[in-house]
């Protein structure tokens, strides 16, 4: 697998309703929320998570396609017969040994976890080889408005322990977010895939395995808490040269989400209009929508 | 000096940790010299060249905001990794992160805009074809283009950076308020600021300066100046 030769960068868009997207550990699990714009955020590393568990559940766990950061919660067979250990690269013996120890341990690494491949990882080794940094970098998803999230009490017919038996029921809480729409970018850096000694060989597949995550992984994130989550557009722009040609922040502009002016409350994605402005796109620039 | 180059940067998120605060992370108050440094890495750097930061200027209202997320507690082991090699097989080696796992806070900075100041310095690795001028024009069309090497980030990876080079003729822009904050009407002391870590010495030690806010901008001493404290 050669390793990919295009930078790019993507909004994503996704909503949710009647679910807490993300809790907040320290607000009770409350969804969270900026304080003075009262906008909805979702972590980097929650996106991450379901990426992750996304790969696990489509490839089983099997190398290359192996996830380093797993969860208990998700099923994960052992079996790594098919590990191919040709899959290792041979490294210039020149280099000093414990750096060029370093560097095979990162590839190899690198080779056999999707996630590693991705998203970087840290390694305990001393030589700077033994960090690697992923070429996709994705930032806080943000609500396009803001959102209101919403204290549900319910009862559970049973208690947990002996001693609370007369009680016959107990209280619970769960937070919601009747409606949300969230967007966030993304960044793929060619150069932290290719890069002689610095890439993790992030491949042409990798990446398409990727978008598809994005676009599939709340499909298979169903919980009590998430309620209805769902993957709504996914714009990427795709540079001809490995360094970009064009800025980042230029590109993200033209992707303008907007309420519709004749609703009031949103309460579905139909109630938003996506406009991709693809007017005087600079050279060298590709949109491609993947949803 | 003549080498300059001015670089505005912008974000919704920032996050400059302090050494001394790193399990709970609390961001400095401004940028420091080393995470601009590594901006600039971002957009161009070859062994060849080293950047140096003259002055950053803080164009926002330093204000801050709390994140807490979850997050694994180990690193990945160098031992495992090599006995799974020889084994052939990835058996064990994952890590199982709800075991894992530390819910930590992070005080990050919202809204931040900076302009960087900085020149670069050609190391004893430069070559015969290596110029001044070549760099210049490699970083400067890059920068011009939104073109970098990977997309910089304000201090950690999820806050990435907008960036924007400004021409060589254009004012520096203004604070949005001159606040006294920023040091407008008297000088703020920042109190010590991680100035770069000292990567080519043994043990890469940290080295401080004690930085000021005048008037919205931080002076960075030169690499050998007495200011820079280790």
């Amino acid at each position: 697998m050669t390793a990919i030769q295009n930078r790019y960068e993507f909004v994503y868009l996704f909503d949710v309703a009647n679910g807490n997207p993300n809790g907040d550990p320290d607000n009770g699990n409350m969804p969270r929320l900026e304080t003075d714009t009262q906008k909805g955020l979702i972590t980097d590393v929650s996106l991450k998570r379901k990426v992750r568990n996304y790969v696990e559940l489509l490839k089983g766990g099997q190398p290359p396609y192996a996830i380093y950061m797993q969860e208990r919660s998700v099923l994960n067979n052992q079996h790594q017969k098919a590990y191919d250990a040709l899959g290792v690269k041979s490294v210039s013996k020149k280099l000093p040994r414990e750096e060029a120890q370093a560097r095979e341990l990162t590839a190899w690494m690198c080779a056999n976890y999707f996630d590693i491949r991705a998203f970087g990882a840290v390694m305990t080794t001393e030589v700077n080889a033994g960090q690697v940094r992923g070429p996709i970098q994705m930032t806080f998803a943000q609500s396009v408005d803001p959102v209101l999230p919403q204290e549900i009490s319910i009862t559970r017919s049973s208690v947990t322990n002996e001693r609370d038996a007369d009680k016959e029921r107990t209280m619970g809480r769960k937070y919601i977010v009747p409606y949300g729409l969230y967007r966030s970018h993304g960044f793929v850096s060619a150069s932290l895939a290719g890069d002689a000694t610095k890439g993790t060989g992030l491949s042409e597949e990798d990446l398409e395995i990727f978008f598809d995550a994005l676009a599939n992984m709340f499909d298979h994130d169903r919980s009590a808490a998430r309620g209805e989550m769902s993957a709504q557009r996914l714009i990427v722009f795709k540079h001809a040269h490995p360094l970009g040609n064009a800025q980042a922040q230029s590109l993200f502009k033209r992707v303008s989400v907007v309420k519709r002016p004749e609703i009031k409350t949103t309460r579905s994605y139909d109630d938003y209009e996506a406009r991709i402005d693809r007017a005087g796109l600079p050279d060298g620039v590709e949109i491609i929508e993947r949803l | 000096m003549s080498f300059g180059i001015r670089l505005k940067v912008a974000g919704h998120y920032a996050c400059f940790t302090r050494p001394e605060m790193k399990v709970e992370r609390v961001s400095y108050d401004v940028m420091t010299p080393s995470a601009a440094r590594g901006v600039l890495e971002a957009i161009h750097w070859k062994p060849a060249i080293r950047w140096v930061i003259d002055r950053i200027h803080v164009l926002e209202p330093i204000q801050f905001r709390s994140i807490r997320r979850n997050e694994v507690g180990s690193k990945a082991s160098a031992r495992n990794i090599k006995t799974a090699m020889t084994r052939g097989s990835l058996e064990g080696l994952h890590q199982v992160v709800d075991e894992d796992r530390q819910q930590r806070a992070a005080t990050v900075l919202t809204d931040v805009a900076y302009v960087i100041e900085a020149h670069f310095v050609l190391t004893a690795k430069a070559s015969a074809d290596d110029n001044e001028g070549k760099h210049l024009d490699i970083f400067n069309r890059r920068a011009a283009r939104g073109q970098c090497f990977h997309q910089p980030c304000l201090g950690t990876r999820e806050f990435a950076a907008e960036f924007e080079l400004l021409a060589p003729d254009a004012p520096v822009p203004e604070p949005r308020e001159k606040l006294a904050e920023l040091g407008f009407g008297q000088p703020r002391d920042l109190g010590f600021l991680l100035w770069d870590i000292d990567h080519d010495a043994p043990g890469r030690p940290s080295r401080f300066f004690r930085a000021r806010l005048e008037d919205g901008v931080m002076r960075v001493p030169a690499p050998d100046s007495p200011e820079v404290l280790r």
